[in-house]
């Protein structure tokens, strides 16, 4: 197990390092320097005299891959540089930002996985009954959903009309704000959930394995029990992590419908302040986050499916 | 003789595609007594399959049992209800599958999955029944069994995975075993093994076995008697040694011309192989009459318009051919 | 499901909303972005304006039939970039093997662990916003499950007899991928595609949204939302409409493409996305 965690991880970062680069020559090389492109819509807003200043300041005269390689090292020290616009650090700005965001993502991811799994595995025990069909109508709407639409008219609903859950903001952090981004944003992993797992106990369900447990005269309860269960977590458990990285993506609008103060909303405003390194850290951060679990995932997986460590 | 173990009487299998029945199997009747090695043969699709799993109550849609009777010490398994057959199943009637890779659970160590069967019938705490089941492995002729129980199946070999299956299967010493072309997907070696392993068991357990193959010199070699399943039909059904010396069916006789013969070429030259003409038909369009009759180089007129009965013949058995009607 | 209900409702919504762009300028009742007059502003639907009209008394219901245009522009050209970049490289990769293999798998490894709308967003950050922007940040993003399945089915397929006879037969490697290869794979990759416009298209919305698609007062419909959020009190109908919109043409995309996949791809049930 510890050589599998060892091998996965070593497979983790030339991901980083690509990522890294990509955005490193994403925002370095495309758009020229980054302070011509300090100014709302793209247009240089700064006099000759100051662009200079800053350009040395922030080390832009110097050749690319001199920069790229002061950039990895920052990096490694898990320095991300300072913002264009309020001089903080990176790593400051980012890191307040890191609990609320944690705390939406969870708690969508947990929503989706309480109803969308039990939803799935109920429809899977009976194909083509109403509920089946029901619920599969619902989760093909479910992932057609703009999110932000949902969250409108979720904060229409429920916060202006009916005044059970705060409009939006993050309060002090309480349970109350976090409801209703956390419905919108979990919609639709909950319906994909729904529909893997329908689909992955349905293949259990025919495969010749638990046709041999049947023989050996087992109820359907304990079929389910002992072969179903943990044949069908491997594949749930695999797009809980897949669906974590969307979430983290799709978290951005949310965030910012809402007003959520998490790295999402920070990334949406460093975009439309063009305040490049704060944009370069959210983006690193969010890769590194997703990297992180799947790595989880995965060895969570092989904890279950004994295969896996040998392929 | 005294009341055999199993009397499929007029078994049918109903095939339902789109609210329409068709008959997978029809009319199938055979007896197999306490003890005795009964073997079917036929080529895929013949239906030999479907009659196992009918047998222990794994018919799944859109299969089912359309009529006939199969008795079982006492009950009727066509009849019985769905919880005392799951009694039985594993306890009194076990089954191997073809496919010993697919066959068991990918993410269970293999002696867990015996364990299940002392467990499931038997009563035994899971610590008693992991014991047993390290005891069963020893049965089946493997080697190491307290280490290999703690293997996964993808650690095994197919055919130490089909001596598991065995394990499983004869667990609770039931009464009869269904063996379904338990040896098809293993290596040539490995076959004799695994055949020698349940012919040993069962003659020493007393466990009657449906052997169901294709490979008509496997059955030669393991069962007293054989039924010969053609499109849904048993065809011919008597003591092995007679139907190799002198087939009364005309498809048993093309399959056994089929057949190359050890040695055969060095007494009699060389001979091409016979093939039988045609193809299997499929469950949906089988011809009317005779189901043998467009493939059949005996046919007679009547073939073609009347279904045959069974006959007696002289000595011993039955046949379903108008040439001995 | 054996009538294909999805394959038949999916292909009606987006056919519909095909028409709805195609045929605007004939089915809307007015301009929808010169039309403003404040008079109007903020009118319930009713006989006049059938969806409404917005905070600047434009008719929704008109805006909403122009936004098709946007929507199925960005939403069916960026995925056919995606497509065409996945297939160039999956293909490839897998037929050449080598080194271009490894770039191509790392290159595709990397683009899966950056989230698409992030990454769109941030392509988005560096350009100004507008409908090019939008095609390069959505067209670039999203190709990575088209480039794996189109490597994996090329690999199985190349060691292939009829794969292996065209090459003795003296076919170039170009003319093998594209007459002995690709018509075996495109199945599942039309499956793909289709599936993808369904997420290009709340992509695009979404950006729009955040103010960095296409822009105000340009009829979208995710920034015909940014408008609607600070009127949801006084007037919800301005938000209701266009994402209804949107809901109906991503529903449309994903059971056409759900129903394709029962046709040209049917052992994919249970492959996760």
């Amino acid at each position: 197990m510890l050589a599998y965690l060892a091998r996965r991880l070593i497979q983790t970062i030339p991901i980083l390092l690509a990522v890294a680069g990509v955005i490193f020559i994403l925002f370095s090389v495309i758009p020229g320097s980054f302070a011509s492109s300090l100014g709302d819509d793209g247009k240089a807003v700064l006099d000759a005299d100051v662009m200079a200043r800053m350009n040395r300041e922030l080390g832009l005269s110097d050749p690319l891959h001199v920069r790229f390689a002061r950039y990895v090292g920052q990096l490694a020290q898990f320095d991300l540089g300072s913002s264009f616009r309020t001089r903080q650090p990176v790593t400051g700005v980012i890191a307040e930002r890191l609990w609320p965001s944690a705390q939406l993502a969870i708690a969508s991811m947990l929503f989706a996985i309480v109803v969308g799994v039990p939803l799935g595995f109920l429809a899977a025990m009976r194909p083509g009954s109403l509920l089946d069909s029901v619920s599969m109508v619902a989760a093909v709407s479910g992932l057609s959903l703009p999110k932000f639409w949902l969250g409108l008219m979720l904060m229409y609903l429920f916060a202006l009309k009916l005044g059970w859950f705060p409009s939006f903001g993050y309060g002090d952090g309480g349970l109350k704000h976090l409801v209703l981004p956390a419905v919108a944003l979990g919609v639709s992993p909950l319906a994909l959930l729904a529909r893997t797992t329908r689909a992955s106990v349905l293949e259990i369900m025919n495969a010749d394995f638990v046709r041999t447990a049947r023989s050996k005269g087992m109820s359907e309860s304990r079929v389910v029990r002992w072969h179903l269960t943990r044949n069908a977590l491997v594949i749930v458990l695999t797009t809980v992590g897949l669906q974590f990285g969307s979430v983290i993506g799709q978290a951005v609008v949310v965030e910012k419908l809402f007003s959520w103060p998490g790295l999402g909303s920070l990334l949406v405003d460093s975009v439309s302040l063009r305040d490049i390194p704060v944009v370069q850290g959210c983006i690193l951060t969010i890769v590194l986050i997703f990297l992180v679990i799947n790595l989880v995932v995965d060895v969570l997986c092989a904890m279950i499916d004994p295969r896996i460590k040998y392929t | 003789m005294s009341e055999p173990l199993l009397a499929v009487e007029n078994l049918r299998i109903d095939l339902t595609i789109g609210g329409v029945h068709h008959a997978a199997v029809k009319d199938v009747s055979f007896t197999i007594g306490r003890g005795e090695t009964f073997g079917l043969v036929g080529e895929s699709g013949c239906g030999k399959s479907v009659t196992a799993l009918a047998l222990i109550g794994l018919l799944r849609p859109p299969l089912s049992v359309g009529a006939g009777a199969i008795r079982f010490k006492g009950h009727d398994l066509a009849q019985i209800g769905a919880d005392d057959m799951r009694r039985l199943r594993g306890a009194s009637v076990s089954m191997i599958f073809q496919e010993p890779m697919t066959a068991l659970n990918p993410l269970s160590p293999v002696g867990r999955q015996i364990a299940e069967m002392f467990v499931l019938h038997k009563g035994a705490t899971w610590v008693e029944a992991e014991k047993r089941a390290v005891e069963a492995l020893a049965s089946v002729r493997v080697p190491a069994p307290d280490r290999r129980a703690k293997d996964y199946p993808h650690q095994l070999s197919g055919g130490m995975r089909q001596r598991v299956m065995i394990a499983i299967a004869l667990a609770c010493g039931p009464d009869l075993l269904l063996a379904d072309e338990p040896t098809t997907a293993l290596d040539v070696t490995v076959q004799a093994e695994i055949l020698e392993l349940i012919r040993d068991l069962s003659a020493a357990r007393g466990t009657a076995v449906l052997m169901i193959s294709h490979d008509l010199g496997l059955i030669a070699n393991m069962c007293a008697r054989v039924g010969v399943m053609y499109a849904g039909r048993l065809v011919e059904e008597r003591e092995a040694e007679d139907v190799f010396r002198d087939p009364a069916h005309p498809y048993t006789a093309g399959l056994i011309a089929s057949l190359p013969l050890l040695g055969a070429r060095a007494r009699h030259g060389r001979a091409r192989l016979q093939e039988i003409e045609g193809v299997v038909p499929s469950v949906t369009a089988f011809p009317a009459g005779c189901r043998f009759n467009p493939r059949c180089a005996e046919r007679l007129e009547r073939c073609a318009a009347d279904d045959p009965a069974e006959t007696a013949l002289a000595a011993g058995g039955r046949v379903r051919c108008w040439r001995h009607g | 499901m054996k009538f294909r209900a999805n394959l038949w409702i999916g292909g009606a919504l987006f056919a519909t909303v095909v028409a709805a762009g195609a045929l605007a300028p004939w089915l809307a009742h007015t301009d929808p972005v010169m039309d403003a007059n404040l008079m109007n502003a903020e009118l319930p639907p009713g006989a006049e304006f059938w969806f409404g009209a917005d905070g600047q008394g434009r008719d929704i219901y008109s805006r909403v039939l122009y936004g098709a245009r946007i929507s199925l522009t960005v939403g069916v050209l960026s995925q056919l970039i995606n497509t065409v970049i996945g297939v160039a490289l999956g293909m490839s990769a897998g037929y050449w093997g080598g080194w271009w293999d490894d770039v191509v798998s790392g290159l595709t490894n990397m683009m899966l662990a950056i989230p698409s709308l992030v990454f769109a967003l941030a392509i988005m950050a560096i350009l100004s916003p507008g409908l090019t922007s939008l095609l390069i940040a959505l067209g670039l993003t999203n190709w990575s499950y088209t480039c794996r399945l189109s490597r994996a089915s090329t690999l199985s397929l190349k060691n292939l007899g009829y794969v292996q006879a065209a090459r003795i037969l003296g076919y170039g490697d170009l003319r093998i991928m594209l007459t002995q290869i690709l018509p075996n794979i495109l199945g599942p990759i039309i499956v793909i595609g289709t599936l993808g416009m369904g997420g290009a298209v709340l992509a695009e919305a979404a950006l729009s949204f955040l103010g960095l698609g296409i822009r105000p007062p340009f009829p979208s419909w995710g920034s015909m939302l940014s408008d609607a959020r600070d009127q949801i009190t006084t007037a919800p109908w301005v938000s209701v409409f266009p994402g209804l919109a949107i809901f109906v043409t991503v529903l449309g995309l994903n059971l056409l493409g759900d129903g394709l996949r029962d046709i040209l791809d049917p052992q994919s049930e249970a492959r996760a996305r």
